[in-house]
C-alpha cells in the first residue's frame, strides 16, 4: 500500500511540475493544483496510513494521527485561497497585457519598459 | 545629569529652534544659541575636578547584554574638544545669521547645525565606544545634510555624497575595529579599554584592530589617500565649512586617535602607520594648496595639510609630540575658523571666490583684510601668533626621532619643506587677495565692508590667535596641560610654553621656512607652469564614474539573474529543490525503513490507478483547457476519497467541498481566457521539462516511501487524551483546529480574508471581455440561465443550508465543523448565482461579503480575547452542557463561537472571490429569464 501511495504522490508531483513549467497561466494554475494535491497527501501521510481509525474519540480502538489531518485541513483551505488569488492575478494580467503568457508583457521585456527601468534607476 | 544634558541639549534645540521661525531670523539664531550657553554653564563646574587630574563619569544602562550603555565621560581632552565645539559653534551661529540670505531656509540650517553639534559633543563625551560610534555615524549623516544644504546645486549634492561615502565607509571599518577591541578587552566602556592598553597591544588581533580603527580616523580626518572628500565638501555654505573643517567633523578622527592613544599607541605599527600617513598628508596638502585658485579650495587643502601635521605628531609617539598635537588642535581650530569666515565675507561681498579675480581688496575692506591677514600669518606660522608656537614644537620634535641612519633626516626636512609651502600659500592668501593690483571683473563691484556684527566672530578668533601667540601659558596653559595629560593617560611632562626658546635649530627651521616660502611665492609663476603640466584630477568625477560603473554592473547582474521570465524562475526553483534533496541522498544513500509494506486491496488500487491516469491525462491534454479541467476534477475527487479511505473523514469532506469551489472558480476563469494553449516551446524544451518533472516525481516517490516505512512517534497522544476532557469534543481534528491550535486557525482565516480582499481590489476596476465563443467556433448559448438548473437549484438552497448547519453543530464531536459547513454554504449560494444570475441572487442577499468576513474575524477574535477577561490566556476555551427541549442534552463550548467565526469568514472569503470574478462579465448584468418573462 505504501508503495502505491508513494507512486500516487510521485505522479501528482511530476504532472504538477511539468504543467508548472508551461508558458501560459492556465496550465500553470492547473499544475499548482496538482502539485498541492500531492503535497497535501504527503503531509497527510506523515501520520502514516491507517484504515478505519478515524480520530473521533469512542469510534475506534486506536486512532489515526489527528495532527497532520488538522494541518492538512487548513492547508487545503489556504491552498484554495492561494489558487483563487493566482487565478485573479492571471485574469488581471490577461486584462492588462491582452495576453496570458506567464512572462507578461508579450514574452520578452519590451524596449519601452527597459527604458523606463533604466530611467527609474537613475 | 549634566553630561548627558550637554549632549542632549543641541538635539532638543534642533527641535525647538524651528518653532521660532515665526519670530524671524534673529529669534531663531538666539534660540539656537541657548543650548550651547546652557552646556557651557553645565560644564564649567566640572573644571575643578579636571584641573586636579580627575575624570567625571556618568553612566546609565541601555543594552547591558550588548555592552552598550549611556556612559558619559569628561576629562581634559573631552573638555577641550567640547569647548571648541561649543564656542566656535556659537560664533558660527552669529556669523551664519549674516551670511545666509533672507530667502533661505534658516530654520532648517540651524536645526541641522544643532543636530551636528549634538553628535560631535556625543563623540567627545561618550564613555562607551559603541555609544561613540553611534554619534560618529550621526556626524556623517548630519554633515551630509549640511554639505548638501543648497540642494539645488548638483556639485553640493555630489560633494555631500562623496563625503558620506568616504566617512561612512570609514565608520564601518571603525565599527569592526571597535568590536574587535571590545572583544579583546571584554568591555566597551572607555575606562576599561584605556586601562587595558597592554592587553590590547599584546593580542594577536591588535594589528587588525588598529588598522580598522585608523581607517575610521583617517577617512574622517581626510588623511591621504582619503583626503579627496574634503575639498569637495567646500560646496557647503561657508559657515558650515568654517565649523566642519576647523573645530569639528575633521577633528573627530584626530580626537579618536588621541582618545585611544593610551590603548593603541606606542607600538611600531602605530608609529609607522600614523606618522607616515601624517607625513604624506602634511606635504601633499601643503603643496596642492598653493595651486588652488579657489579661496576655499586653498583653505581646504591647507586643512588637509594641518590635519596631516597633527596626525604626524600623534604618530611620533613621544610625549612632547603629543602635547604639540593637542596644542595644534586648538590653534588650527582658531585660525582656520576665522579664515573660513573671512573667506565667506569676501565671497559675500565680491560674489566670487576666484583669487585670479579677487585682487587689491585692501582698498575696499581694510578691516576685514587686517583680520584675515593676521589669521593667515598664524596659519603660515609667523612668530607672535598661535600657529607659530605649535609649529615650533613640531619642528623641535621632528629632530628628536630616533630613526636609523639617514632616515632621521627625513622628518626635519619634510617639516621644513611643508613649512615653506605653508608660508607660500599663506602669502598667496594675503598678497593675492588684498594687494596685487586691482580686482578683475567682480560680480559685485565695488566691494565694501560687511555688516558690523558679521565681523565680530572673526575678531574674537583673531584676538584669540594673538592672545595664545603672545601669552600662551596664561591663555591656554591649564587647559592644554589637562588635555595633554588625558591624552597620554598620565601627567604630561614638563614643557615650556614660551614665545621664543632662544636661538636654536627649530627657530632656524622656522626662519628657513619663512624666507623659503616668501621666495617660493615670489617665483610662483614658475611653479604654476610646472604644476599645470600635470592633468588635474577631479576626484568627484572619478568617484561618480566608479559608482556608476558599480551600478551598471549590478544592473547587468540583475538582468542576468532576473530576466522577467517566470518560466525560468520556476525551473530554477524546482532544480534547486531537487538539488537540495539529491545531495544528502548522494551522501548517505537511500534506505527503505524496516516497517515493511502493507497489503493492497483492489478498490484502493483501482482508485489509485484512475487517479494517476487522470493526472497524466491532464498533462497530456492540457492544451484543451476544458477537458484538462474535467480530468483535473477527477483527480481532486479521488484525493478526497483517499482521505476518506485512510481514516480522515474531515479532510475528505473539506477536500470535496473545496474541489467543487475550485472547479467553479477555474471554469469562471476559463470563460475569460483562451480555451486553448498554443504550442510555443520547442521539443527539446518539453523533453527537458519532462525530465525535470520526472526527477521531481521520482524524488517524491522515494521520499514518501522511505518515510512511510519508518517507525514513528507522534506528539498527538496529548491531543487524543485531552480532547474530550480539555476541549470538550470528541472530534480531535476539530478540537485541534478551534481549541489547541486556535491561534493558528485565527491566523489562517485572516489569510483567507486578506486573499479575498486582495482579489476584490485587484479586480475592482478591471475590464475583461470574454471571447465571443468557446474557441471552437461555437457561440455561447443565449439561454444564460437554464430552466432545469434554476428549478433544481432553488429548493436545494434551504436543504443545503440545513445540512451545513447540521455539519457545523456536530463538528466538535463528529466529522464536520466551521470550515466544512462554510464551504457547503458557499457551494449552495454559488449554485444560486450560476442558476439565476448575479442580479437575481444579489437582490435576495441583502448583505455585502466584506461585512461577513469582518464579522467572522470579529467573532473569532472576540472569543479569543474573551478568555483574557476571565484571566486566562488568549483563546482559552471553556464548555458546558445545557438541556434543550426535544434535542436533549447539548454541549455548548466557547470554541463553537470561534468556529462560527471560521464559518462566516470562509463563506465571506469564498463568495467575495467568486462574485468578484463573475461580476467582470458583461453578461452578469443580464437578468434572469424568469424576471424578464
Amino acid at each position: 500500500m505504501e508503495l502505491l501511495f508513494a507512486l500516487v504522490i510521485g505522479t501528482l508531483t511530476a504532472s504538477g511540475i511539468y504543467l508548472l513549467l508551461r508558458a501560459r497561466t492556465f496550465p500553470v494554475i492547473m499544475g499548482l493544483t496538482l502539485l498541492s494535491y500531492g503535497v497535501n497527501l504527503f503531509l497527510f501521510a506523515t501520520g502514516r496510513l491507517a484504515t478505519g481509525q478515524q480520530p473521533v474519540i469512542g469510534t475506534a480502538a486506536t486512532y489515526a494521527d489527528p495532527l497532520p489531518q488538522a494541518l492538512v485541513l487548513t492547508a487545503i483551505v489556504i491552498g484554495f485561497a492561494m489558487t483563487a488569488f493566482l487565478v485573479v492575478l492571471s485574469l488581471r494580467s490577461l486584462a492588462d497585457n491582452q495576453d496570458d503568457h506567464v512572462n507578461g508583457e508579450g514574452r520578452e521585456m519590451s524596449a519601452s519598459s527597459k527604458q523606463e527601468r533604466e530611467v527609474a534607476s537613475k | 545629569m549634566s553630561l548627558p544634558l550637554v549632549v542632549l541639549l543641541p538635539f532638543l534645540g534642533a527641535i525647538a529652534a524651528p518653532l521660532f521661525a515665526q519670530g524671524g531670523r534673529t529669534a531663531i539664531a538666539i534660540a539656537s544659541s541657548v543650548p550651547a550657553l546652557i552646556a557651557l554653564a553645565a560644564l564649567f563646574p566640572h573644571w575643578s575636578v579636571l584641573s586636579a587630574g580627575g575624570t567625571v563619569l556618568e553612566s546609565y544602562e541601555w543594552l547591558p547584554a550588548l555592552g552598550l550603555s549611556f556612559s558619559f565621560r569628561l576629562d581634559g581632552l573631552a573638555l577641550l574638544f567640547a569647548l571648541l565645539i561649543l564656542v566656535i559653534g556659537l560664533l558660527v551661529i552669529l556669523y551664519a545669521h549674516y551670511y545666509l540670505e533672507a530667502k533661505e531656509n534658516v530654520a532648517k540650517f540651524y536645526a541641522l547645525l544643532l543636530c551636528f553639534k549634538g553628535s560631535m559633543l556625543g563623540i567627545v563625551l561618550s564613555g562607551n565606544l559603541l555609544l561613540m560610534l553611534i554619534f560618529w555615524e550621526l556626524t556623517s549623516l548630519t554633515s551630509f545634510l549640511l554639505i548638501s544644504f543648497w540642494t539645488h546645486k548638483q556639485d553640493a549634492r555630489r560633494g555631500a555624497r562623496l563625503a558620506l561615502t568616504v566617512t561612512g565607509g570609514g565608520g564601518l571599518a571603525l565599527l569592526a575595529g571597535i568590536l574587535l577591541i571590545g572583544n579583546i578587552v571584554g568591555s566597551f566602556e572607555l575606562e576599561d579599554v584605556l586601562a587595558a592598553g597592554d592587553q590590547i597591544k599584546a593580542h594577536a588581533l591588535y594589528p587588525v584592530a588598529l588598522t580598522l580603527v585608523l581607517l575610521g580616523a583617517f577617512t574622517k580626518s581626510a588623511q591621504f589617500p582619503f583626503h579627496f572628500w574634503l575639498p569637495h565638501a567646500m560646496q557647503a555654505p561657508t559657515p558650515v565649512s568654517a565649523y566642519l573643517h576647523s573645530a569639528t567633523m575633521v577633528k573627530a578622527g584626530i580626537f579618536l586617535m588621541a582618545r585611544l592613544y593610551p590603548a593603541l599607541a606606542g607600538t611600531e605599527q602605530w608609529f609607522y602607520m600614523v606618522s607616515f600617513t601624517g607625513l604624506v598628508t602634511l606635504l601633499f596638502g601643503a603643496y596642492v594648496a598653493m595651486f588652488k585658485h579657489d579661496l576655499k579650495g586653498l583653505l581646504a587643502y591647507s586643512t588637509v595639510s594641518h590635519l596631516g601635521l597633527i596626525t604626524l605628531l600623534l604618530g611620533m609617539g613621544t610625549q612632547l609630540a603629543t602635547v604639540a598635537a593637542v596644542f595644534h588642535v586648538i590653534n588650527h581650530a582658531i585660525f582656520k575658523a576665522s579664515l573660513f569666515m573671512a573667506a565667506g565675507i569676501i565671497e559675500h561681498e565680491t560674489g566670487t571666490r576666484d583669487m585670479r579675480r579677487i585682487n587689491g581688496l585692501w582698498r575696499y575692506m581694510p578691516h576685514t583684510a587686517t583680520l584675515a591677514m593676521v589669521a593667515a600669518a598664524s596659519m603660515g606660522g609667523v612668530p607672535l601668533l598661535n600657529g607659530f608656537l605649535s609649529k615650533e614644537m613640531f619642528f623641535a620634535e621632528s629632530l628628536q626621532l630616533n630613526l636609523p641612519g639617514l632616515w632621521s633626516w627625513v622628518p626635519p626636512i619634510v617639516a621644513t619643506l611643508a613649512g615653506i609651502f605653508a608660508i607660500a600659500y599663506s602669502a598667496r592668501f594675503i598678497h593675492d587677495v588684498f594687494f596685487n593690483g586691482k580686482p578683475v571683473d567682480l560680480p559685485i563691484f565695488p566691494p565694501h565692508e560687511p555688516p558690523r556684527y558679521m565681523k565680530i566672530p572673526v575678531e574674537i578668533l583673531v584676538f584669540a590667535c594673538i592672545m595664545v601667540g603672545i601669552f600662551p601659558t596664561f591663555s591656554v596653559g591649564p587647559l592644554l596641560y589637562s588635555a595633554a595629560s588625558a591624552t597620554l593617560g598620565f601627567d604630561a611632562p614638563d614643557y615650556q610654553l614660551a614665545v621664543i626658546h632662544g636661538l636654536n635649530l627649530p627657530l632656524l627651521m622656522s626662519f628657513l621656512a619663512l624666507f623659503g616660502g616668501l621666495l617660493m611665492y615670489s617665483q610662483r609663476q614658475r611653479f604654476f607652469d610646472f604644476h599645470a603640466r600635470f592633468p588635474e584630477i577631479d576626484e568627484k568625477a572619478v568617484f561618480e564614474t566608479v559608482i556608476s560603473k558599480f551600478v551598471n554592473l549590478a544592473h547587468r547582474f540583475t538582468k542576468q539573474v532576473e530576466n522577467g521570465s517566470l518560466q525560468r524562475y520556476a525551473m530554477l526553483l524546482v532544480l534547486s529543490v531537487i538539488a537540495v534533496v539529491v545531495l544528502p541522498i548522494a551522501d548517505n544513500g537511500f534506505h527503505i525503513g524496516e516497517n515493511g509494506l502493507s497489503t493492497i486491496d483492489w478498490p484502493t488500487a483501482i482508485a489509485a490507478g484512475v487517479l494517476m491516469i487522470s493526472a497524466l491525462a491532464t498533462v497530456l491534454w492540457h492544451r484543451e483547457r476544458f477537458y484538462a479541467l474535467v480530468l483535473l476534477s477527477v483527480v481532486g475527487l479521488i484525493v478526497s476519497l483517499a482521505f476518506a479511505r485512510f481514516s480522515a473523514p474531515d479532510l475528505a469532506m473539506t477536500q470535496l467541498s473545496v474541489e467543487v469551489v475550485t472547479i467553479v472558480l477555474l471554469m469562471l476563469a476559463l470563460y475569460y481566457m483562451p480555451s486553448w494553449t498554443p504550442v510555443e516551446s520547442s521539443k527539446a524544451q518539453r523533453i527537458r521539462d519532462a525530465l525535470i518533472a520526472l526527477a521531481a516525481g521520482t524524488g517524491m516517490t522515494l521520499i514518501t516511501l522511505a518515510m512511510l516505512t519508518q517507525p514513528f512517534s507522534s506528539i498527538s497522544e496529548f491531543f487524543l487524551e485531552n480532547s474530550k476532557s480539555g476541549g470538550g469534543g470528541t472530534n480531535v481534528v476539530n478540537v485541534i483546529l478551534v481549541d489547541f491550535r486556535g491561534f493558528d486557525t485565527l491566523g489562517e482565516i485572516t489569510v483567507l480574508a486578506i486573499a479575498a480582499l486582495g482579489i476584490y481590489s485587484m479586480l475592482k476596476n478591471t475590464a475583461l471581455t470574454p471571447p465571443p465563443g468557446d474557441g471552437l467556433g461555437h457561440a455561447w448559448t443565449r439561454d444564460h440561465y437554464p430552466l432545469m438548473l434554476r428549478q433544481i437549484a432553488r429548493p436545494m438552497l434551504p436543504l443545503a443550508l440545513m445540512v451545513s448547519a447540521y455539519i457545523f453543530l456536530r463538528g466538535h464531536n463528529l466529522p464536520g465543523g466551521g470550515f466544512i459547513a462554510g464551504l457547503i454554504t458557499s457551494v449552495a449560494l454559488i449554485l444560486q448565482y450560476i442558476a439565476s444570475g448575479m442580479i437575481w441572487t444579489q437582490e435576495r442577499i441583502p448583505f455585502r461579503y466584506h461585512n461577513i468576513i469582518g464579522l467572522g474575524l470579529l467573532f473569532a477574535t472576540i472569543t479569543g480575547t474573551g478568555s483574557l477577561a476571565f484571566g486566562y490566556p488568549f483563546l482559552t476555551s471553556t464548555f458546558g452542557y445545557i438541556t434543550w427541549p426535544v434535542v436533549g442534552k447539548f454541549e455548548v463550548a466557547s470554541a463553537m463561537v470561534f468556529d462560527l467565526g471560521v464559518y462566516l469568514a470562509v463563506i465571506g472569503a469564498t463568495l467575495l472571490a467568486l462574485v468578484s470574478i463573475g461580476r467582470l462579465s458583461p453578461h452578469s448584468a443580464i437578468k434572469s429569464n424568469q424576471e424578464s418573462v
